[in-house]
């Protein structure tokens, strides 16, 4: 299939900036964000 | 068409690809570059095998630990990440049918990466930076270390940049038709890669380096393990997508072979791309800073997708090759493809060899280990090196090993001394490899910690130690170690006595590593079209099918053991 007809994955496989845009955006939500967040909120130890 | 500027490209000889005359100067450079820090990491590494043989124990703690710090920076990041943009430079040039974007930014780049490395090099060898590659906090180096990586990380990505911007030339001129070729795709996924892991390294190291003098008070340990391994993971994933890049390129200039479905190879690539970087959480699974949900998620549910990504390029790269053999005639059997492959060229058996080393030493043991229940049992242990080991070394080192006797004659124009030696050189690696690796992965399952000077305890108050059977495998490391050095410097040697000895190859096709009409064959089966002969074949692959269940067969065995393993932890009737 050419042009219009493309299946959207061979557009997102034939787009590299797409693609570095959800390289970057995917890992850095799930991995740094969402741990980053843990690590910000963690609570303080209480003492014994 | 191509893009280049008059007289700036030429035709290679052998496989009628352009050659944009400043990536080839720039391939040249980092290539240099690249096996004269593996050369530092390789002796590191003979001198640390030499210590973890409790029997030898080589060095003293102190320079155990420097030496340690040395050879992980060198070979995990310098060595390889300068040979991957040597592979970048080709792939976004030759097979796009374009000229690098801009020279001066390619020198801008080199010059970084080798200041950078040399700085960190020098600061470790005088002693300032003893904080083992991950440097974790509070140790604390001296603040050129931490320049110095930022340096090469910042030197990377503006090549990585020049990467970019020459896909970006070409699309604009038009230099590629349809999609791009899928050796350039595993590429182009090593260098989306390569963005997020340095972005994770500058994130790191800039407030690292401020630490280091005096501006920052203090860094959150649990902070900096975080981002550090968004950094030290996704390096090597860099790696894998770079080597299965490399497996396909040798897998066609070897044998012919052409990937049975490039839709399905790209979508693996595309899983590497979205999933693999999330691996790096394996590394903080005993951390109490962050939840199950966390951990889980990280390191299963997303991450089986880029296991997927490996086993389907674990499968695709032998199926293409069978496929190319048995349209030579190599019909008998199920492994008559396989026996009667080229294996005295050492294109062709350092890829193969890095496959099964990758899938059945690295892949096995990695999936296991970074399991959440089966990590406690294996964190901190020799199993983690004895893992990457097998991936790093034997997958990808071994795998640029293969490709430099393809880039040393057509890159460099210059043709090989002593090929017999050259034809038995990755077995040599190989054979050492696998030892070291199954050396430490087993001395591991005895317990045996990682980064230790001294399992023995020597001096202890208290008696400690491990049993024989621990030291029997550590000593199993050491030969390994011994081995692997040894074909490390003969491919050194080889490479360096090439280069700048070598008899020119200018102007003539190379066809040292195979009989003339062989690779003339070869070439003829890959630009043969899909025709119903090969759909036909390309449907049967009973060769590669068989060793797709031994692997299976293996990573039960392998997987269940664990869980028996670790049962047998607590006591429970």
């Amino acid at each position: 299939m050419e042009g219009n007809q493309k299946h959207p994955l061979q557009k997102l496989m034939d787009n590299p900036w797409l693609l570095l845009a959800l390289g970057l955006l995917i890992p850095i939500l799930s991995y740094t964000a969402w741990g980053w967040y843990q690590i910000v909120n963690m609570a303080k130890a209480l003492l014994p | 068409m191509g893009n280049f500027l008059e007289g700036r490209y030429r035709t290679c000889n052998t496989t009628g690809l352009p050659v944009c005359l400043d990536a080839q100067f720039f391939i040249r450079a980092h290539a240099v570059a690249a096996v004269v820090f593996f050369l530092i990491g390789a002796i590191a590494a003979l001198l640390i095998a030499l210590t973890r043989w409790q029997a030898v124990h080589l060095l003293s703690a102190m320079w155990f630990y420097r030496v340690l710090t040395l050879h992980g920076l060198n070979m995990l990041i310098f060595w390889i990440i300068s040979f991957e943009i040597a592979i970048l430079y080709f792939a976004g040039t030759s097979l796009l049918n374009t000229r690098l974007f801009s020279r001066k930014v390619a020198w801008v780049a080199y010059i970084l990466m080798v200041v950078g490395a040399l700085m960190v090099d020098y600061i470790v060898l005088i002693g300032k930076g003893d904080v083992l590659m991950t440097s974790y906090v509070p140790l604390k180096a001296h603040p050129l270390f931490y320049l110095g990586i930022i340096l090469f990380a910042v030197g990377t990505l503006t090549a990585v940049f020049n990467f970019f911007a020459t896909i970006y030339i070409a699309q604009r001129d038009k230099t590629y038709e349809g999609s791009m070729p899928l050796v350039a795709f595993g590429a182009l996924a090593a260098a989306i890669i390569a963005v997020l892991t340095l972005l994770h390294g500058a994130t790191v190291m800039i407030p690292s380096f401020l630490w280091s003098l005096g501006l920052i008070e203090n860094i959150d340990a649990g902070w900096y393990r975080l981002v550090w391994w968004g950094l030290g993971h996704p390096s090597q994933q860099i790696n894998v997508a770079a080597m299965v890049a490399v497996w396909y390129f040798l897998a066609t200039l070897t044998t012919g072979a052409k990937p049975l479905n490039e839709t399905v190879c790209r979508v693996a690539f595309v899983f590497y791309i979205l999933f693999i970087n999330l691996a790096s959480a394996h590394h903080l699974l005993v951390d109490p800073g962050l939840n199950a949900s966390w951990k889980i998620w990280n390191t299963s549910y997303a991450m089986y997708l880029a296991v997927l990504a490996s086993m389907i390029h674990g499968f695709t790269v032998p199926a293409s090759i069978e496929v190319a053999q048995r349209l030579k005639g190599f019909t008998r059997g199920i492994f008559n493809w396989l026996t009667s492959a080229p294996w005295s060229d050492p294109g062709f058996s350092s890829m193969f060899m890095s496959i099964v080393i990758f899938g059945f030493i690295g892949g096995i043991t990695g999936v296991t280990i970074g399991t959440e229940q089966i990590n406690i049992i294996a964190h901190n242990t020799l199993r983690v090196p004895g893992h990457f080991h097998a991936t790093v070394v034997g997958g990808t080192t071994l795998a640029f090993m293969g490709l430099t006797y393809y880039v040393v004659p057509l890159i460099f124009q210059r043709d090989f001394y002593f090929k017999g030696l050259a034809r038995i050189q990755p077995y040599i690696f190989a054979s050492g490899v696998v030892l070291l690796s199954i050396g430490m992965s087993f001395a591991g399952s005895y317990g045996v910690p990682r980064r230790h000077w001294d399992v023995n305890f020597t001096g202890a108050p208290l008696s400690a130690g491990f049993d024989a059977a621990a030291h029997f495998m550590l000593g199993l490391l050491g030969i390994g170690g011994i081995l692997a050095f040894t074909g490390a410097l003969i491919f050194i040697l080889l490479v360096v006595a090439a280069v700048f000895f070598g008899k020119s190859l200018a102007g003539q096709p190379f066809s040292g590593w195979q009989p003339a009409e062989k690779f003339k064959l070869s070439m003829e089966i890959f630009a043969r079209k899909k025709d119903e002969k090969f759909e036909e074949i390309a449907h049967k692959v009973p060769g590669t099918v068989v060793l797709v269940f031994v692997l299976l067969v293996s990573f039960m065995v392998y997987y269940f053991a664990n869980w028996k393993a670790l049962a047998d932890v607590w006591y429970v009737r």
